[in-house]
């Protein structure tokens, strides 16, 4: 018998997703023992003609991450759910759009200005971005931006969905001996749907550090204090995303002295990450009149920014009014 | 912009006072503009910002939150929760470009039925003036965020060739 095909796939993402899935050290060996890897392009050479050609459903597993930026990433999306007979939403940005997903604050032409003819490059006013270019040889393509990034579930079914930016290396690990327990008929998949890799809770949940009522009387920002490394970052006035991101990563910022900022996604039964952000921070602050209460707000620098800050292509709005003009 | 436009504004209710403001409008005959849906719920300390999301991402042009007048909430004091989280949900829309007349908070008890109504009316006119908001273009979905730790063991089976 041949081994089950895997395949891992990049759209709109940094490269920390592959590394995450290398950081899971000698087990990647157990990938390669079970598994013939088909398709990884950060890995090894493959076509996207080599995937077209393969059998519809014949690769078992493909984790897919990233967002879906523009048509090439649709099509790709498109082609791995078709040859997939599990595709995972890999990565906080194929499943929120994650920092990429923070380009739905800006429609197309003010990404393209803001890239080529602003802040760190000066390009001169008659350059303009083409997506078809004739050479002697041919004529070139590049993909075109789509007017939103949408996340992978947008565009295609997904089975199952492993948040993270990126996913904690111990969760991939265990992921994959699932998988291999699931081959060995040792175990049995989790529903389809699910969200994998993960806790139940809140990030809150796993934080060590010492909760007490909140009573919020400003907030700041984390460089401008020296927070009690004992004590809750967010009654300390420092906004940290903790209440409403999903749990798995062992609250690692809040134990290294950082705030939360989400990368984990929506917490079990949250439907749009920002709002719930928005509801339990407002919630404790001190205040009850309307000067007193803008007076706390004014602290949190970009109110948006801050709460959706990986969960933007993933929420009820999926981006700005600008960027769906 | 269309002279027909008829807002949709959803109105979101306390059991205790702005829904009894509203009957009391009904029942006095009080007129006001038929553009607002509301919803009652038991006070608007209920109100999580995503409701407010979803009536602007699913078609609403416009969103009114109403309760009881401060200090005088059945629950004490969950409408200072709601006037906190209407302030910093206001904000957070303004940066996604959704104009601050589309929400609007306004405290009303269970007498106040002609002001009520004369708030509506005026928050409709607001509102149509400021055209359609057109989220739903793109017919949203959004992923039922159902989870399962890993250790979940449910039926579904796959076979290996």
């Amino acid at each position: 018998m041949s081994k089950p095909k895997f395949a891992m796939y990049w759209a709109a993402s940094c490269g920390g997703c592959e590394i995450a899935v290398l950081n899971i050290h000698e087990k990647i060996l157990d990938v390669d023992a079970n598994f013939d890897v088909v398709f990884w392009p950060v890995a090894m050479d493959a076509k996207y003609k080599d995937v077209e050609a393969m059998d519809d459903e014949s690769i078992l597993l493909t984790l897919f991450n990233g967002g879906i930026r523009n048509d090439e990433n649709e099509k790709m999306a498109k082609l791995m759910r078709r040859k997939s007979k599990i595709l995972v939403s890999f990565g906080s940005c194929a499943c929120e759009g994650c920092i990429p997903g923070l380009a739905n604050f800006s429609n197309v032409d003010e990404i393209i200005d803001t890239a080529f003819h602003t802040l760190t490059t000066d390009n001169g006013s008659e350059f303009k971005l083409q997506t078809h270019y004739s050479v002697p040889e041919g004529e070139i393509h590049i993909p075109t931006l789509l007017p939103l990034l949408k996340t992978l579930d947008q565009v295609v079914k997904v089975d199952y969905y492993m948040p993270g930016c990126p996913p904690e290396s111990h969760q991939i690990a265990a992921v994959i001996d699932l998988v291999i327990q699931v081959l060995q008929g040792k175990a049995t998949l989790p529903s389809p749907g699910a969200t994998i890799g993960v806790g139940n809770s809140t990030v809150c949940d796993e934080c060590k550090r010492a909760r007490n009522e909140k009573k919020i009387k400003y907030f700041t920002r984390i460089q401008l204090t020296h927070p009690d490394p004992a004590l809750c970052l967010l009654e300390q006035g420092i906004p940290c995303n903790g209440p409403a991101t999903r749990s798995g990563c062992g609250a690692l910022c809040p134990a290294a002295g950082a705030q939360c900022i989400g990368c984990y996604g929506p917490a079990e039964g949250v439907m749009d990450y920002g709002s719930r952000l928005i509801s339990s921070f407002a919630s404790v602050i001190d205040g009850n009149t309307p000067e007193e209460i803008e007076k706390v707000i004014d602290g949190i620098a970009d109110p948006a920014g801050q709460f959706y800050r990986f969960s933007l292509a993933g929420s009820l709005l999926r981006g700005s009014k600008t960027a769906r003009s | 912009m269309s002279e027909n436009f008829e807002p949709v504004i959803i109105g979101f209710t306390c059991n205790w006072c702005s829904y009894r403001a509203a009957d009391l409008a009904g029942t006095a005959r009080v007129k006001y503009a038929p553009n607002v849906r509301l919803i009652r719920m038991m006070c608007s300390g209920r109100l999580d910002p995503t409701f407010v999301m979803k009536a602007l991402s699913g078609g609403a042009d416009g969103v009114l939150i109403t309760g009881c007048h401060p200090g005088e909430c059945h629950y004490i004091e969950q409408n200072y929760k709601a006037l906190r989280r209407f302030i910093l949900l206001k904000r957070t829309l303004t940066q996604m470009g959704i104009e601050p007349g589309r929400i609007k908070l306004v405290w009303a008890s269970a007498a106040e039925g002609v002001r009520l109504a004369a708030e509506i009316t005026k928050m409709v006119e607001e509102v149509r003036a400021l055209g359609p908001l057109n989220w739903n273009s793109e017919q949203v979905s959004v992923s039922s965020n159902q989870s399962s730790v890993i250790s979940d063991q449910s039926p579904t089976l796959i076979t290996v060739h």
